[in-house]
Protein backbone atom coordinates (compact mmCIF):
# COMPACT_ATOMS: atom_id res chain seq x y z
CA UNK A 1 0.00 0.00 0.00
CA UNK A 2 1.34 3.58 -0.57
CA UNK A 3 2.59 5.18 1.85
CA UNK A 4 0.63 8.40 3.41
CA UNK A 5 4.00 10.76 2.44
CA UNK A 6 4.22 9.17 -1.16
CA UNK A 7 1.02 10.45 -1.67
CA UNK A 8 1.46 14.22 -0.38
CA UNK A 9 4.20 14.17 -2.30
CA UNK A 10 3.14 13.05 -5.64
CA UNK A 11 0.49 15.94 -5.32
CA UNK A 12 3.04 18.66 -3.98
CA UNK A 13 5.08 17.56 -7.41
CA UNK A 14 1.83 17.67 -9.44
CA UNK A 15 1.20 21.24 -7.66
CA UNK A 16 4.37 22.68 -8.43
CA UNK A 17 3.83 22.38 -12.22
CA UNK A 18 0.50 23.52 -12.28
CA UNK A 19 1.41 26.01 -10.74
CA UNK A 20 4.43 27.24 -12.84
CA UNK A 21 1.73 26.68 -16.01
CA UNK A 22 -0.37 29.41 -14.23
CA UNK A 23 2.85 31.45 -13.37
CA UNK A 24 3.92 32.19 -17.16
CA UNK A 25 -0.31 31.99 -18.47
CA UNK A 26 0.07 35.13 -15.60
CA UNK A 27 3.00 36.61 -16.88
CA UNK A 28 1.94 36.64 -20.71
CA UNK A 29 -0.41 38.37 -19.30
CA UNK A 30 1.33 41.16 -17.45
CA UNK A 31 3.40 41.63 -20.43
CA UNK A 32 0.80 42.01 -23.17
CA UNK A 33 -1.91 43.45 -21.40
CA UNK A 34 -3.23 46.55 -23.24
CA UNK A 35 -4.08 48.42 -20.13
CA UNK A 36 -2.51 50.02 -17.01
CA UNK A 37 -5.26 48.06 -14.89
CA UNK A 38 -4.67 44.84 -16.43
CA UNK A 39 -1.24 44.47 -15.47
CA UNK A 40 -2.20 45.68 -11.75
CA UNK A 41 -4.96 42.89 -11.57
CA UNK A 42 -2.33 40.35 -13.30
CA UNK A 43 0.34 41.53 -10.57
CA UNK A 44 -2.53 41.04 -7.91
CA UNK A 45 -2.85 37.59 -9.35
CA UNK A 46 1.10 36.84 -9.44
CA UNK A 47 1.00 37.46 -5.26
CA UNK A 48 -1.80 34.97 -5.21
CA UNK A 49 0.30 32.08 -6.77
CA UNK A 50 3.77 32.67 -5.28
CA UNK A 51 1.29 32.15 -2.20
CA UNK A 52 0.54 29.16 -3.17
CA UNK A 53 4.44 28.39 -4.09
CA UNK A 54 5.19 29.09 -0.99
CA UNK A 55 2.42 26.95 0.70
CA UNK A 56 3.30 23.58 -1.40
CA UNK A 57 6.95 24.34 -0.84
CA UNK A 58 5.91 24.24 3.25
CA UNK A 59 4.79 21.20 2.83
CA UNK A 60 7.68 19.70 1.56
CA UNK A 61 9.89 20.88 3.32
CA UNK A 62 7.88 20.68 6.71
CA UNK A 63 9.21 24.06 8.01
CA UNK A 64 5.19 25.64 8.98
CA UNK A 65 6.93 28.75 9.14
CA UNK A 66 6.47 29.64 5.94
CA UNK A 67 3.30 30.08 6.60
CA UNK A 68 4.16 33.48 8.49
CA UNK A 69 6.00 34.39 5.10
CA UNK A 70 2.52 33.92 3.30
CA UNK A 71 0.41 35.95 5.48
CA UNK A 72 3.44 38.80 4.93
CA UNK A 73 3.19 38.47 1.26
CA UNK A 74 -0.47 38.67 1.44
CA UNK A 75 -0.80 41.88 3.29
CA UNK A 76 2.31 43.45 0.98
CA UNK A 77 0.08 42.47 -1.79
CA UNK A 78 -3.10 44.09 -0.56
CA UNK A 79 -1.78 47.34 0.03
CA UNK A 80 0.05 47.19 -3.39
CA UNK A 81 -2.90 46.86 -5.06
CA UNK A 82 -4.68 49.71 -2.86
CA UNK A 83 -2.06 51.87 -3.78
CA UNK A 84 -2.08 51.35 -7.94
CA UNK A 85 -5.37 51.68 -7.69
CA UNK A 86 -5.24 55.43 -5.70
CA UNK A 87 -2.32 55.93 -8.60
CA UNK A 88 -4.73 54.90 -11.40
CA UNK A 89 -7.45 56.98 -10.20
CA UNK A 90 -4.99 60.43 -9.68
CA UNK A 91 -3.33 59.56 -12.81
CA UNK A 92 -5.93 58.98 -15.71
CA UNK A 93 -5.79 58.07 -18.97
CA UNK A 94 -2.66 59.42 -19.83
CA UNK A 95 -0.72 57.78 -23.38
CA UNK A 96 -3.67 54.96 -23.14
CA UNK A 97 -6.81 55.57 -25.16
CA UNK A 98 -9.26 52.37 -25.12
CA UNK A 99 -11.29 52.09 -28.30
CA UNK A 100 -14.46 50.04 -28.06
CA UNK A 101 -12.76 46.72 -29.07
CA UNK A 102 -10.84 46.85 -26.22
CA UNK A 103 -7.41 47.60 -27.92
CA UNK A 104 -5.32 50.20 -27.16
CA UNK A 105 -4.14 52.99 -29.29
CA UNK A 106 -1.07 54.20 -28.07
CA UNK A 107 -0.94 58.16 -28.02
CA UNK A 108 2.14 60.47 -27.47
CA UNK A 109 1.32 63.27 -25.15
CA UNK A 110 1.65 66.34 -27.64
CA UNK A 111 -0.73 64.78 -29.77
CA UNK A 112 -3.66 64.35 -27.27
CA UNK A 113 -5.34 67.73 -27.89
CA UNK A 114 -6.30 66.66 -31.26
CA UNK A 115 -9.65 67.92 -30.82
CA UNK A 116 -12.97 66.27 -31.80
CA UNK A 117 -11.87 65.89 -35.13
CA UNK A 118 -9.13 63.26 -33.98
CA UNK A 119 -11.32 61.55 -31.86
CA UNK A 120 -13.91 60.86 -34.50
CA UNK A 121 -11.00 60.00 -36.34
CA UNK A 122 -9.77 57.38 -33.84
CA UNK A 123 -13.41 55.75 -33.36
CA UNK A 124 -14.03 55.36 -37.26
CA UNK A 125 -10.72 53.31 -37.20
CA UNK A 126 -11.95 51.10 -34.00
CA UNK A 127 -15.25 50.37 -35.79
CA UNK A 128 -13.46 49.15 -38.78
CA UNK A 129 -11.21 47.16 -36.81
CA UNK A 130 -13.75 45.34 -35.72
CA UNK A 131 -14.29 43.27 -38.27
CA UNK A 132 -10.88 42.51 -38.94
CA UNK A 133 -8.44 41.51 -36.61
CA UNK A 134 -7.99 43.17 -33.34
CA UNK A 135 -4.14 43.50 -33.47
CA UNK A 136 -4.72 45.33 -36.22
CA UNK A 137 -6.73 47.63 -34.68
CA UNK A 138 -4.77 47.82 -31.69
CA UNK A 139 -1.40 48.35 -33.93
CA UNK A 140 -3.04 52.12 -35.78
CA UNK A 141 -1.57 54.94 -34.92
CA UNK A 142 -3.65 58.15 -34.39
CA UNK A 143 -2.58 61.13 -36.77
CA UNK B 1 -6.01 4.93 8.74
CA UNK B 2 -6.57 8.04 10.20
CA UNK B 3 -3.39 9.25 8.76
CA UNK B 4 -4.42 8.13 5.13
CA UNK B 5 -7.47 9.98 5.27
CA UNK B 6 -5.78 13.23 6.72
CA UNK B 7 -3.12 12.43 3.60
CA UNK B 8 -5.79 11.97 1.33
CA UNK B 9 -7.48 14.74 2.09
CA UNK B 10 -4.48 17.24 1.86
CA UNK B 11 -3.72 15.78 -1.19
CA UNK B 12 -6.99 16.38 -2.77
CA UNK B 13 -7.13 20.38 -1.81
CA UNK B 14 -3.06 20.78 -2.87
CA UNK B 15 -4.41 19.91 -6.33
CA UNK B 16 -7.67 21.31 -5.80
CA UNK B 17 -5.94 24.72 -5.29
CA UNK B 18 -3.31 24.72 -7.71
CA UNK B 19 -6.27 23.95 -10.64
CA UNK B 20 -8.42 26.29 -9.34
CA UNK B 21 -5.39 29.10 -9.73
CA UNK B 22 -4.65 27.43 -13.57
CA UNK B 23 -8.60 28.21 -13.99
CA UNK B 24 -7.73 31.59 -13.26
CA UNK B 25 -4.42 32.61 -15.14
CA UNK B 26 -6.53 30.66 -18.32
CA UNK B 27 -9.26 32.96 -17.65
CA UNK B 28 -7.32 36.41 -17.50
CA UNK B 29 -5.91 35.29 -20.49
CA UNK B 30 -9.01 34.53 -22.88
CA UNK B 31 -11.80 37.09 -21.71
CA UNK B 32 -12.34 39.90 -23.11
CA UNK B 33 -11.93 43.41 -20.79
CA UNK B 34 -10.56 44.33 -17.28
CA UNK B 35 -14.13 43.96 -15.56
CA UNK B 36 -14.67 40.16 -16.51
CA UNK B 37 -10.87 39.66 -16.08
CA UNK B 38 -11.31 40.67 -12.83
CA UNK B 39 -13.98 38.04 -12.19
CA UNK B 40 -11.35 35.30 -13.02
CA UNK B 41 -8.59 37.02 -10.66
CA UNK B 42 -10.16 37.95 -8.12
CA UNK B 43 -12.19 34.98 -7.36
CA UNK B 44 -10.69 31.31 -8.62
CA UNK B 45 -7.20 33.61 -7.91
CA UNK B 46 -8.31 33.40 -3.82
CA UNK B 47 -9.95 30.53 -3.55
CA UNK B 48 -6.80 28.80 -5.17
CA UNK B 49 -3.96 30.60 -2.29
CA UNK B 50 -6.55 29.39 0.53
CA UNK B 51 -7.25 25.86 -0.57
CA UNK B 52 -3.39 25.51 -0.39
CA UNK B 53 -2.81 27.22 3.02
CA UNK B 54 -5.44 25.43 4.79
CA UNK B 55 -3.89 22.05 2.90
CA UNK B 56 -0.64 23.45 4.96
CA UNK B 57 -2.46 23.69 8.18
CA UNK B 58 -4.01 20.34 8.12
CA UNK B 59 -0.64 18.40 7.14
CA UNK B 60 1.18 20.02 10.16
CA UNK B 61 -1.40 18.44 12.38
CA UNK B 62 -0.45 21.43 15.15
CA UNK B 63 -3.35 23.59 16.99
CA UNK B 64 -1.03 26.35 16.31
CA UNK B 65 -0.35 26.20 12.70
CA UNK B 66 -3.35 25.27 11.85
CA UNK B 67 -4.80 28.51 13.22
CA UNK B 68 -2.10 30.54 11.76
CA UNK B 69 -3.05 28.83 8.41
CA UNK B 70 -6.87 29.64 9.10
CA UNK B 71 -6.18 33.25 9.92
CA UNK B 72 -4.27 33.90 6.78
CA UNK B 73 -6.95 32.36 4.91
CA UNK B 74 -9.71 34.57 6.40
CA UNK B 75 -7.43 37.06 5.85
CA UNK B 76 -7.09 37.07 2.01
CA UNK B 77 -11.18 36.43 1.90
CA UNK B 78 -11.76 39.58 3.44
CA UNK B 79 -8.92 41.76 0.99
CA UNK B 80 -9.40 40.51 -1.99
CA UNK B 81 -12.89 42.10 -2.65
CA UNK B 82 -11.83 44.84 -1.23
CA UNK B 83 -8.63 45.18 -3.56
CA UNK B 84 -10.78 44.27 -6.68
CA UNK B 85 -14.00 47.03 -5.62
CA UNK B 86 -10.94 49.60 -5.61
CA UNK B 87 -9.09 48.71 -8.71
CA UNK B 88 -12.83 48.72 -10.83
CA UNK B 89 -13.93 51.61 -9.47
CA UNK B 90 -11.08 53.56 -9.95
CA UNK B 91 -10.44 52.03 -13.81
CA UNK B 92 -14.32 52.84 -14.13
CA UNK B 93 -14.37 56.33 -12.74
CA UNK B 94 -11.06 57.25 -15.01
CA UNK B 95 -12.94 56.05 -18.11
CA UNK B 96 -11.99 52.76 -19.02
CA UNK B 97 -14.54 51.00 -21.34
CA UNK B 98 -16.12 47.88 -21.29
CA UNK B 99 -15.85 45.14 -23.86
CA UNK B 100 -18.42 45.61 -25.97
CA UNK B 101 -20.07 42.43 -25.49
CA UNK B 102 -21.39 43.52 -22.45
CA UNK B 103 -24.78 44.23 -22.14
CA UNK B 104 -25.47 46.57 -19.16
CA UNK B 105 -23.26 49.33 -17.38
CA UNK B 106 -25.50 50.91 -14.53
CA UNK B 107 -22.67 53.28 -13.78
CA UNK B 108 -22.41 55.11 -16.75
CA UNK B 109 -22.23 58.45 -16.30
CA UNK B 110 -22.76 58.51 -12.22
CA UNK B 111 -18.90 58.34 -11.68
CA UNK B 112 -16.92 60.75 -12.72
CA UNK B 113 -16.69 61.83 -16.67
CA UNK B 114 -18.29 59.93 -18.96
CA UNK B 115 -16.28 58.19 -21.11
Amino acid sequence: MIAPETIIQAACNFALVVLGIAFFLTVYRVVKGPTLPDRVLSLDMLVGIAIGFIAVIAIRTGYTLYIDIAISLGLVGFLATVAFARFILARGLVGERPLEDGAVLRTEKHKVKGGKKAKAAAAAAGGKGKSGSPAGAGGGRRK
Amino acid sequence: MIAYGIALFTALLIVAGALFALIAAIGINRLPDLYTRMHAASKAGTVGSGLMLIAVGLHAGDLATFSRAIAGFFFFILTAPVSAHLLAKAAHQVGYKLSPVSVLDELKGKDGPAP
